[in-house]
């Protein structure tokens, strides 16, 4: 694995000031430099995890896609469509699909709709903090191309520009049948060992943070949020 | 084969049975659950194939040593109250490592793991770990008061600590358990095991919606595994305790079954008819209304 630290990505002219090197002056008098994306995050970069081989990993991939944990994050109108898939009408529990509140515990994120620049930003935290590996299902149309804000000052046209994303539903709204059926299209591709997207994104890792410090100006967090 | 050998492996299959069995009670729990709110719910085998994804992720993030300790702690915390709880009255094996002093130790071990739990999940830094640190362990010590208070009424009522003297002493029909003997002591303690199992109405430290998931914030991957792995043994632990205590004891797997089945199944039932309640409201709780029927309790007896 190559492990590039973060001398060599281009980060200097879009770091916020508060995370840029400085020297403090410590209680007893003496001076400290701090370097808080040195001393306060993690620099690694994400690695490429390869599969196990054979049936092992087809198992793994059984159950992940039996057991799929969906971060509580609502983006744009789409939010709205995920309350119904956990009550009586649709219950998603059936599908071992469940709610978790904190990205630590979840597999797949996703993204319900408009993205604007403000919430791509904690939108990547998040999915940067989900562990690996981990699925993206982009909802409606507005994250396909924009949809109806498409030329909106405020908000991203094509998400795969930004996260790697593994199912895209179509529609503006989709219902949540189209949901289920998202999900029902993810787990097909995770038991084919297809759903490999998180490795996608370690190794076009430098393209896709191109891609996102373009777009987002205030750029006070490391390059990726372990 | 040497006899303390023999001995070890059968517990060991007594700890698989229990995990198994905590496993299956808690999806089945969940489904009845879903049902009641008009859901399917999640399939039987749920349990298991979270735990097998859980292993299985490919990154995991420590942020210490205590990180690592803490899930283990919480583990030694249901083994140890498995390991030292007579399982099946009158059979030497499944009575594991139970000893005439095994009260004491088995309150502690309640606590134990809720205090290794606490140094982990400080260690992870997120400060929703440590509000709910807090609130667990406050909620827990008052939970802790009504239950004391019963146990001490039950040795002042038998004169023994050994569990297996107390069910010893309850054998003989139904009218022999303590639930008829001593139904104070009886009712302030399945009042508190409303709280020790954790189901509405005291689930605010852990439920997925309050201070998002309370102490296991940060907590994943193997981790995590290991807490669901604990909390499987514990809830069967737990029932079997009170079981042992009050209602009889178990002369064999299948009658422990159907009583730990019933004993979660009454905090499930309380749990579906009940909100939540906030911290303050469930701290104020436990301090009424269970702890005076406990004091009572002791009364009666001395």
């Amino acid at each position: 694995m190559n492990k590039h630290k973060f001398e060599d990505l281009d980060v200097d002219k879009f770091l916020a000031p508060e995370n840029q090197k400085r020297s403090v002056i410590a209680p007893d008098g003496s001076i400290v430099e701090v370097d808080p994306l040195k001393d306060y995050f993690c620099q690694d970069r994400p690695e490429v995890l390869k599969p196990k081989n054979g049936p092992v990993e087809k198992f793994l991939n059984w159950a992940r896609a039996e057991s799929l944990w969906v971060l509580g994050f609502g983006t744009g109108c789409g939010s709205i469509e995920i309350p119904p898939l956990v009550t009586p009408r649709f219950d998603m529990y059936r599908y071992g699909v469940q709610m978790r509140p904190t990205p630590r515990q979840s597999n797949v994120f996703i993204i319900s709709g408009y993205l604007s620049v403000k919430t791509l930003k904690r939108a990547i935290r998040s999915y940067e903090q989900m562990p690996s590996p981990k699925y993206i299902i982009a909802l409606g149309s507005c994250t396909i191309n924009g949809g109806m804000y498409w030329d909106s000052y405020n908000t991203i046209n094509r998400l795969d520009h930004y996260m790697p994303v593994d199912v895209y539903i179509a529609g503006c709204m989709p219902r949540p049948e189209a949901l289920l059926a998202g999900f029902g299209k993810l787990k097909e591709l995770i038991k084919a060992g297809k759903a490999e997207k998180a490795n996608e994104y370690a190794e076009n890792f430098d393209w896709y943070k191109a891609n996102q410090k373009k777009i987002i100006k205030d750029w006070n967090m490391p390059d990726y949020n372990w | 084969m040497d006899y303390s050998i023999t001995k070890f492996l059968w517990t060991l299959l007594g700890l698989f049975i229990v995990t198994n069995w905590g496993m299956l009670m808690s999806s089945t729990m969940r489904r009845i659950g879903a049902r009641v709110s008009g859901r399917i719910g999640i399939p039987w085998y749920q349990p298991w194939v979270d735990l097998v994804k859980l292993y299985s992720l490919r990154t995991q993030l420590t942020h210490g040593t205590m990180f690592y300790i803490g899930p283990v702690f919480r583990l030694m915390g249901g083994v140890g109250m498995f390991l030292f709880l007579p399982m099946v009255f009158g059979n030497p094996i499944w009575s594991n490592y139970s000893f005439s002093g095994d009260l004491v130790l088995i309150l502690y071990f309640q606590f134990f793991g809720m205090l290794g739990m606490a140094l982990g999940a400080g260690e992870g830094g997120q400060p929703y770990s440590a509000i709910g640190i807090s609130r667990g362990l406050s909620q827990f010590t008052t939970i802790e008061v009504p239950m004391t208070l019963a146990v001490i009424s039950i040795a002042i009522q038998y004169h023994t600590l050994s569990i297996s003297e107390i069910v010893a002493a309850q054998q003989g029909g139904i009218t022999t358990w303590t639930l008829w003997t001593n139904p104070l002591a009886t009712a302030a303690a399945m009042l508190s095991l409303l709280g020790a199992f954790g189901h509405s109405p005291f689930n605010l430290v852990k439920a997925p919606n309050e201070i998002p998931i309370g102490p296991p914030t940060e907590f994943h991957g193997t981790f995590l595994g290991v807490l669901r792995t604990n909390s499987a043994i514990l809830h069967v632990a737990e029932a079997a305790l009170f079981m042992n205590l009050f209602f009889g004891g178990a002369t064999s797997w299948f009658e422990l079954i159907i009583k730990t089945f019933l004993i979660y199944f009454w905090s499930v039932f309380v749990g579906t008819v009940f909100p939540r309640f906030r911290i303050e409201q469930s701290v104020r709780w436990f301090l009424k209304v269970p702890t005076i029927i406990g004091i009572l309790a002791i009364i009666i007896f001395l």
